[in-house]
């Protein structure tokens, strides 16, 4: 009886560990999929022409140049509304805020803000940057929406990275005559830090990718010249990439610098990934906790 | 008991929110000296020394009344430097709680905080004689830029002590400081606050009957928030006035 019921407990082990298993082959499955089928169809196009020159004979040749440096400049635009406004929210919200139901309402609706959809964010983006803000469409619009549409995730990283300090620093601090600033400042944020950065550059990413919030904001369908100004217009990977697959004339011509662009986005965002992990590790070392 | 008092809690009254947590405490620590106070769980006693350095303050709808002196003056109040106080004011936790930087580093902490780091030569000078004074210098002299989370647990606690000796405070408050480690550390650390009545006035909160036999001069026994007896510590121990502490501390309850 007791042996049965042992080989009973083990094989409903042994069932739950290969559903798990293959919950996650699974997933590894599809993304293996669609990084082979990119990589393999999309390394043919890449060239030294192909990363450096601008598009040419209505995009059927010559390169993505312009795509490449429109989305890192509407990156940096974004970074620089996102990074400094996510992380001062954050702190707020887990160190000085209430803990009140204001201050719950406020954070419910953050966490909805990143369920909405980007195409909602574009649309605001229109009305509150281009029209009343008058910026136009321009790299300046785009950036600033997507640094509205990265703030929910930036804040939520951070203020999740926070919370990892334990209380007893901040008690500590304050016990040895810190202010609370210092107390934060100095016991706080060098530990939160490596979590925040990580989260931040994961939403930076996310927003590098995006195609809907600049499709109206800033972004053009071709632009022979580079963006001279924030008030330009700009190329982006990500549009330049939704035009050629499915707005183009010849579709079938354009295919393979299509999947050349989609690699050269997505090594670009996994970069970016990869670079927040770097960072992420360096800034613990240099803090180890044990 | 000698009237030199360096801290007195007048008619103190504590709330977390609607629950009132310590009740009209009257409370007066000498100066020099070590006072206990011991109780059983949930009695306040942590609450009660908490107040002395204002670190409820950080705990969101708390509400305290009645005042408490430090050196005749109050330290209740919108009006007082709260950080001031805190570094007169020492605190050592419940659980050791380093920072998660070099031993150098979490000695230097508050003095480079308070503006008080000077040149470099003081600073080696300030941790040298608080790490003696805390009695660990012996034992961390060759690795003071090793992280602390690196020392045993009775050695976290004697430097958190440290730590707290070398902003120079005049009080040192004790959260059972010793319920977070083993007993030959516990030791150590009872040697160590007999030695520092000499200079400072010391406040501990224990759970631990015997310890506060050995250390303390005074000791203050609360239940449920009050003040059931407060006496010099021989006179508790061996001539209760009261019939629960003599029921507590002979260990029929708590």
């Amino acid at each position: 009886m007791k042996a049965r019921l042992q080989t009973k407990k083990a094989f409903a082990q042994a069932l739950g560990f290969f559903g798990l298993r293959a919950a996650l082959g699974l997933v590894l499955l599809v993304l293996v999929f669609i990084l082979a089928d990119i990589g393999t169809k999309g390394a043919g196009s890449i060239t030294w022409e192909f990363l450096s020159k601008p598009p040419r004979r209505g995009m059927t040749e010559g390169g993505i140049f312009p795509a490449i440096y429109g989305t890192l400049l509407v990156t940096f635009i974004t970074a620089v509304l996102a990074v400094p406004l996510g992380m001062g929210a954050a702190i707020y919200l887990n160190e000085y805020a209430p803990k009140n139901r204001l201050t719950r309402l406020i954070r419910l609706s953050i966490r909805n803000l990143s369920g909405v959809p980007s195409i909602v964010y574009g649309l605001f983006g229109v009305i509150l940057f281009v029209n009343i803000f008058k910026f136009g469409t321009s790299v300046l619009s785009a950036g600033l929406t997507l640094g509205l549409l990265t703030l929910p995730w930036t804040i939520t990283a951070s203020e999740e990275a926070l919370k990892t300090v334990p209380n007893s620093y901040r008690e500590g601090a304050l016990a040895l005559g810190a202010s609370k600033w210092q107390s934060i400042r100095t016991n706080v944020l060098p530990y939160a830090l490596p979590g925040m950065l990580t989260g931040t550059v994961l939403g930076l990413a996310r927003a590098a990718g995006e195609t809907a919030p600049i499709m109206f904001t800033g972004a053009a369908f071709a632009l022979p010249i580079l963006p001279q100004s924030v008030k330009d217009q700009f190329m982006a990977l990500p549009y330049h990439l939704y035009i050629m697959a499915t707005q183009h004339h010849d579709i079938a011509k354009v295919r393979p610098l299509a999947y050349g662009t989609a690699l050269v986005l997505i090594v670009l965002v996994l970069g970016l990934n990869l670079g927040a992990v770097v960072l992420r590790y360096r800034l613990r070392r240099r803090h180890k906790r044990y | 008991m000698s009237t030199q008092f360096k801290i007195e809690a007048k008619n103190l009254d504590f709330f977390y929110g609607p629950k009132h947590a310590l009740k009209n405490l009257n409370i007066a620590c000498r100066e020099k000296k070590v006072t206990a106070i011991i109780g059983p769980s949930g009695c306040g006693k942590s609450t009660f020394i908490r107040t002395l350095n204002r670190m409820n303050d950080v705990v969101p709808g708390t509400r305290v009344a009645g005042d408490i002196l430090v050196d005749g003056a109050s330290i209740l109040g919108p009006r007082v430097d709260v950080v001031e106080l805190r570094k007169r004011i020492g605190m050592v936790f419940q659980k050791p709680n380093p920072f998660p930087k070099s031993i150098f580093d979490n000695i230097a902490y508050g003095l480079r905080i308070n503006g008080m780091a000077g040149s470099r030569d003081y600073l080696e000078e300030v941790v040298e004689k608080s790490l003696r004074e805390a009695a660990l210098w012996d034992e961390v002299k060759d690795r003071l830029k090793d992280n602390a989370f690196a020392l045993s647990g009775g050695q976290q606690q004697r430097l958190c002590i440290a730590r707290a000796l070398a902003v120079e405070p005049e009080v040192i408050l004790f959260d059972e400081p010793c319920s977070a480690i083993d007993p030959i550390a516990t030791a150590k650390i009872e040697d160590l606050i007999s030695r520092l009545k000499k200079t400072y006035t010391v406040v501990i909160v224990t759970h631990n009957m015997q310890q506060a036999a050995r250390v303390s001069d005074d000791t203050a026994f609360l239940m449920l928030g009050e003040l059931i007896e407060f006496d010099e510590t021989k006179t508790i121990f061996t001539a209760p006035a009261n019939k629960m502490t003599e029921d507590y501390i002979t260990g029929r309850f708590g």
